[in-house]
This record gives C-alpha cells, sequence and structure tokens, in this order.
C-alpha cells in the first residue's frame, strides 16, 4: 500500500538529501564545533589524569609530600604567566577583528613570551624536584604528579609550536579567512589550558600543601 | 527573537567587503550569528580582573594561614575554583547557551557529566578499595619494590 505512493512520490520530490547551497558557505562553523568537541574530549583525559593523582596524591611511599616539595610563590608566579597570556591572547583577537595584522602579531608575540615563561618556570621546577630526588620514580604520588602537570605542560608547549607557526602564516598570507579561524581554534585551546590549570593549581599544588 | 534579528546582533566582527560575501548572500534563514561569538575588550578585562582576585584568594588562604582547620581551606579553593572555571568560560571561552545553536553548550554539559561520573566514581571505588586492604606500617612500606 504505501510502496506506490513512496513511488509516486519521488520523482517528484527531485531526490534531495542533503542542501547544496550551504556546503562550503559553514566550514569556519563546523569547525569550531568540531575543535570544541576535541576539547571536551581533551577535558576527558584531564580528567582521568585528575582522577588518577586523587587516587594515589597520598601514596607518598614513606618519600616527601607535597607540603614539602611544592614551592608556592613560583606556582602563584607560573599562574600569573598563563593568565596574562590569556588576556594578552583575548587582545590578540579584538586586534584580528579590527584587520589589524600588525597589532595581532604583537600580541601573538606577548602571549607566546608568557607561554614560554610558563614553560621554562615548568621545567626549572621539574628538573628541582628531579635533582632533590623526588623525580617520578619516587612515589604514587610522584608519578600522578608529573604525569598531570607534565601532561599539561605537552600541551600548553604544543600550543606554543602552533602559535609560532601562526604567526608565521599570518606575517605571510595576512588575516585571511583561513588564519582567522585558525586563530579562533588556538583561543580556544590556548584559553581552555588556562582553564585545566586552574585544576591544577587548586587540587594539586594548594590542597597539596595543606595537608 | 527571529534568527535574523540573532544574526544582525551578533554580528560578524569582519569588516565587510573583503572576500566574505560568498557565504553570507544566500540568506540568514537559522542565525548565522550564533556561530563562534566574539569578545570584547571590556569582557575580557573584567574576566582577568575577576581571574586575578579569584585566583589571590586562595594563594592568600593557603600562604597566609588564614583558617585553622584545613578542611575549610580546602573546600574554599575549590569553590573558588569552580566559580573562576565558569568565569573563564564566559569571558574568555564565550560560552553561552546559543552559540552553534547550543550544541557546544551540549557537549559541555555531557563532558561535565562524564567528568563528574570518573572523578566521584574513582576516588569513591578507590578509597573503599584502600579501607579494606591490609594495613601496613611505613617502616615495612620501605622495603617494598
Amino acid at each position: 500500500m504505501s510502496a506506490p505512493t513512496l513511488h509516486a512520490a519521488a520523482p517528484a520530490e527531485e531526490v534531495a538529501f542533503y542542501v547544496t547551497e550551504e556546503e562550503h558557505a559553514h566550514s569556519g562553523s563546523s569547525t569550531m564545533l568540531g575543535f570544541w568537541i576535541y576539547l571536551m574530549s581533551d577535558c576527558l583525559i584531564f580528567a582521568v589524569l585528575f582522577a588518577t593523582y586523587g587516587v594515589l596524591g597520598r601514596s607518598y611511599a614513606a618519600g616527601p609530600s607535597g607540603a614539602d616539595l611544592f614551592d608556592l610563590p613560583l606556582v602563584a608566579l607560573n599562574t600569573a604567566m598563563l593568565l596574562f597570556s590569556s588576556i594578552t591572547y583575548g587582545f590578540a583577537m579584538l586586534e584580528m577583528e579590527r584587520n589589524k595584522k600588525g597589532m595581532t602579531l604583537f600580541w601573538l608575540a606577548v602571549t607566546g613570551l608568557f607561554g614560554a615563561a610558563f614553560i621554562y618556570l615548568e621545567l626549572y621546577e621539574f628538573a628541582h624536584l628531579i635533582a632533590e630526588g623526588a623525580g617520578p620514580q619516587r612515589s604514587a604520588f610522584l608519578s600522578s604528579f608529573f604525569a598531570l602537570v607534565g601532561t599539561h605542560g605537552l600541551h600548553v608547549t604544543c600550543g606554543l609550536i602552533w602559535l609560532v607557526t601562526l604567526m608565521v602564516q599570518v606575517a605571510q598570507r595576512g588575516l585571511i579567512e583561513d588564519n582567522k579561524r585558525r586563530l579562533m581554534c588556538l583561543s580556544l585551546f590556548w584559553h581552555f589550558l588556562d582553564v585545566i590549570w586552574i585544576g591544577v593549581f587548586s587540587f594539586v599544588y594548594l590542597m597539596g600543601v595543606l595537608q | 527573537m527571529s534568527s535574523d534579528t540573532l544574526a544582525q546582533h551578533h554580528g560578524h566582527g569582519h569588516a565587510p567587503g573583503h572576500g566574505h560575501g560568498h557565504g553570507h548572500g544566500h540568506g540568514h534563514g537559522h542565525g548565522h550569528g550564533d556561530g563562534a561569538s566574539h569578545g570584547t575588550f571590556k569582557g575580557y578585562l573584567t574576566g582577568f580582573i575577576l581571574s586575578v582576585i579569584l585566583t589571590a584568594i586562595p594563594f592568600w588562604l593557603v600562604m597566609g594561614d588564614v583558617f585553622a582547620n584545613p578542611q575549610v581551606t580546602a573546600l574554599g579553593i575549590m569553590a573558588l575554583a569552580v566559580v573562576q572555571v565558569i568565569v573563564h568560560m564566559v569571558y574568555f571561552l564565550h560560552m553561552n547557551t546559543r552559540s552553534e545553536g547550543g550544541w557546544t553548550m551540549l557537549a559541555l554539559i555531557f563532558t561535565i557529566v562524564i567528568v563528574a561520573i570518573t572523578l566521584s566514581g574513582s576516588l569513591w571505588v578507590m578509597y573503599h578499595l584502600n579501607a579494606n586492604m591490609m594495613p601496613m606500617p611505613a617502616h615495612d612500606m620501605r622495603g617494598m619494590p
């Protein structure tokens, strides 16, 4: 009964399973959604690492604890570096929207310097810990600490490489539509890393010193 | 509010006439402006100042030994971290219920649910696993591989 109706309707309606006119117009928009979903999956990686740290963070194996190891002024400085880099990236985005290529590059460079300072301080802290004999193999606490903070640092390093790549792209090609889309993706990534760092300094450093 | 007004209201920060016209000519039938929303100078500055305050308070709580009870301090740190995450989401990541037609918000809510299950589940199960293990004194632990 229904089959003939289908046959009758199909030729008349000019089989259209997709909307042709939208194909290229929305690539930027769907990229942002896709990138957001990537960030959410990245969030799950960090959730697992946070859970690991939450479980193992008190297993010192008779070794040093967070209160013995963490240098809070250094962590505060590190936090400040990342926060400054967040707002300077915001300024770069504002200049990008006004199509000011020079100023965009300037603020991106400032962001890169703050990011590099963050990485430098973190590597300094890691080197200091390992020199003290508190490397990742010392205790479960330190293994989970290095896994979590190291993964975050690795993300920031990747962000820095991406940032430099985009600066070269913008310098060569200007603020074309593709570069704007890429800068928006990096913006999400960069601010997302700052959000993760809030969890790290609150949950790992401050709570670690507390008890 | 119709989607046309939305598209107009959000606007695209781009100046007109630099090769962006190809995608916008076909009518704003479903509100093109609801893609990624852009920030303003004021928004970034507000977010930054709030973040500085929300970062300074927990560091002060811990470094200044404000509360005698560490559990109160821990609760304070957690609460301030949650508030700061929301501040970052709103002012830096420009999260709202409208962007991408609500799909980013949906993905975020889904992620928050999964993260909550992962964290609370791991801590809960592993805590009870630990509590049911044979107790081992520290000097025995020292000889462990």
